[in-house]
């Protein structure tokens, strides 16, 4: 089979629209109930489970022709599975792609969210291996379920308290829960912490999707999101010592780059996007403004410096 | 100086190049050809189409061929491309005691009306490799060989198989009421065959979608889970009634057209197992069921999906759950090989991010450990 009738023999987007129309009833119900879970018949997409095939069927369902998309993974636009998947929308929606943050009408990822602030009109959609919050600490579904029903979300704090009690701090880094809208605890997708301010009150409309667990689940435009924290040990994010080797920024999230076996490494902004823009001195200014109101982090960098 | 790592677009594309060229192989050695995998590796092809859930000899031989011999690969493959595919219509229910059996044996019975017939099996082979093999060779295959049931029979006082072949645990031991009737729901509109692939799995769950599952689970997987019954993990008592393999006609009842037309045929391989008697005060002992149905030839899988089958009906007769083969949740949740193969495998993808996350943290309780004296302001820090 030639690349060109494979494209042609398929659907816009790949799915067929009854599929489409299913997911976008699970999407309107998400988007009703933020952060529930709302269970979907996902489909086997070409691309394997774990590969995003929860995100993918979420963008293929809401892109249309007029959208111009951007795929990321790991923050950056160049890593090998964000170009597949950006290659597999080329290929099957016919659909403008792009790098910039702020040109993109949608943008999937996996791991990070961009550093530029997101607006309005702007979709995310979320890769997401386990949608559940409270699956490492019970592992059946319809124990889960009504845990969630209930708002029975002790078992969650006791966890993060014995973090605390042993370690010194809440030793989750990355998928650390938050409570959507004050009322379900929701599984941000294993980003990192560090990521997780840009969530509350975000203007863009975040979507989830789960494929393996057949799970879809949003936070819409403007709503609360709150990571969950204790009055006297309250939610930090991280902090580097060292600012970022190639644009210099002191307030982005790094990624540590090692330069030989002695022991030298560098950091740079995971954010390969929003890296590039300060390097050619392109950066809006609305960013540092952002950056800025993530008050959490000061106290933190103040705390590191100490 | 560092430059950011790119190129990944390029390296996808030559990746891609290099593992079309492994697929082929040497230049001089010939190409598989579609209908060698089909006629010859025609249990692989069994495999493909039952857990690929698409009964499509050529397309699974074709996925087999492209997967390079892997078959949860091609298994892939097949899944990627049925879910593509429209719903034109519902078949009427296959009747398996119409059946054109290629091969029947129960081990309850020594002797049943139809007979014994062994048909094309490796039971009783002696698995020494036959090394003639090793080079093209059709010399052996020039006596024909009896295809015709009389043959292939075990006894030879049953009345020939013409004159049907019923099912042992339906037609004899129903007969005495010896075993648990299969109820069937009284008004199929209202409770229609559950499809997983079209609604999402919510438990608890029904028979038919556990059997739906357990049809296109991993083979491997519930062979694993059935011989855990067999050791003691959930022991059932299990009894081969019957194994049945051949062909069956599909038939499709258009409204229309108010009567069914044949629309062609599927090798299937039926297993029923006859499982321990219960009873309780209101009902008298019975033998209770296991059922495994695949495409294609593989009893190892009908087998083992029936003992998982009866494993998984703990519920419905009131027996404790004590073992995995038991657990509904454990057991579909982890049965399919594409959702499995993919979730183990995707952490080879990068995952720089989290592991920095985590990185900065042990870095940071490592600092903490080292230096009692910060350790305590941090405390004092953490206690204010």
């Amino acid at each position: 089979m030639s690349q060109s009738t494979t494209a042609s023999s398929y659907n816009y987007a790949y799915l067929d629209e009854q599929t489409k129309r299913m997911i976008r009833r699970a999407l309107l119900k998400a988007v009703a109930i933020p952060g529930y879970q709302v269970p979907f018949a996902g489909r086997e997409m070409p691309m394997p489970y774990g590969w995003g095939t929860g995100g993918v069927q979420v963008t293929a369902t809401v892109i249309g022709p007029s959208d111009t998309l951007k795929v990321i993974d790991q923050g950056s636009d160049d890593t090998t599975n964000a170009v597949s998947i950006r290659q597999f929308f080329e290929k099957t929606a016919d659909i403008d792609t792009t790098e910039k943050t702020k040109d993109a009408t949608v943008i999937q990822t996996r791991h990070r969210i961009p550093e530029e602030t997101l607006t309005e009109g702007q979709i995310l959609v979320y890769q997401v291996p386990i949608p559940e919050p409270l699956r490492f600490l019970e592992p059946r579904e319809t124990e889960t379920r009504k845990m969630h029903a209930l708002e029975e979300y002790g078992l969650m704090h006791v966890k993060l308290y014995e973090d605390i009690s042993r370690h010194g701090h809440i030793a989750t880094t990355y998928a650390y829960p938050v409570k959507v809208n004050g009322r379900y605890v929701m599984d941000p997708s294993p980003t990192p912490k560090f990521d997780n301010p840009k969530m509350d009150n975000c203007a863009a409309l975040q979507l989830f999707g789960a494929g393996r667990e057949k799970r879809i689940y949003a936070i819409p435009p403007y709503t609360k999101v709150q990571s969950l924290d204790f009055e006297d040990h309250p939610f930090e994010i991280q902090s580097w010592d060292q600012d970022c080797a190639l644009c210099g920024s002191t307030d982005s999230f790094l990624d540590e780059v090692i330069l030989d076996d002695k022991g030298n490494r560098m950091f740079v902004c995971s954010d390969s996007d929003y890296c590039q823009s300060r390097q050619d001195g392109s950066m809006p200014s609305s960013v540092e403004h952002t950056l800025s109101q993530a008050s959490q982090m000061q106290s933190v960098n103040s705390e590191a410096s100490k | 100086m560092y430059v950011a790592v790119k190129g990944g677009e390029k390296a996808i594309k030559n990746a891609h190049r290099l593992l079309a060229e492994k697929r082929r192989g040497p230049k001089e050695i010939p190409e598989l050809s579609i209908t060698q995998i089909k006629e010859q590796l025609s249990l692989s092809v069994s495999r493909v189409m039952a857990e690929g859930s698409l009964f499509d000899e050529d397309l699974a031989a074709l996925a087999i061929k492209q997967a390079r011999g892997d078959l949860i690969e091609a298994i892939f493959l097949i899944r990627a491309y049925r879910t593509t595919l429209p719903r034109l219509a519902y078949s009427l229910p296959i009747r398996t005691d119409k059946m054109n059996v290629e091969r029947r044996v129960s081990a309850t019975y020594k002797d049943l009306p139809g007979g014994q017939i062994l048909g094309p099996t490796f039971d009783y082979t002696h698995r020494l490799l036959d090394f003639d093999l090793m080079e093209a060779s059709d010399d052996d295959l020039s006596e024909e060989v009896s295809t015709d049931a009389e043959g292939l029979k075990t006894e030879k006082t049953t009345q020939p198989s013409d004159t049907g072949m019923p099912r042992v645990l339906g037609g004899l031991l129903n007969n005495e009421g010896l075993i648990q009737a299969e109820t069937l729901p009284e008004n199929e509109e209202e409770h229609p065959v559950g499809d997983l692939t079209r609604e999402p799995l919510e438990f608890p769950v029904d028979r038919d979608q556990r059997l739906q599952n357990l049809a296109r689970g991993d083979e491997g997987f519930i062979l694993s889970l059935g011989y855990s019954t067999q050791r003691g993990y959930a022991r059932n008592h299990a009894f081969v009634g019957e194994i049945r393999l051949g062909t069956v006609s599909i038939e499709i009842q258009p409204p229309e057209l108010g009567f069914a037309i044949d629309i062609g045929d599927l090798e299937i391989t039926e297993c029923e197992t006859v499982n321990q008697f219960q009873g309780s005060k209101t009902e008298p002992p019975q033998f209770t069921r296991g059922y495994g149905l695949v495409f294609g030839q593989n009893e190892r899988k009908a087998i083992s999906m029936a003992l998982v089958d009866r494993a998984l009906r703990a519920k419905e007769m009131g027996e404790d759950i004590v073992a995995p083969a038991q657990d509904e949740e454990f057991v579909m949740s982890h049965s399919d090989n594409i959702q499995a193969t993919g979730f183990v495998e995707h952490i080879k993808l990068p995952h720089y991010v989290d592991f920095q996350a985590e990185l900065g943290l042990v870095r940071r309780m490592r600092e903490e450990q080292q230096t009692p004296s910060t350790q305590q302001s941090q405390t004092q820090q953490a206690a204010e």
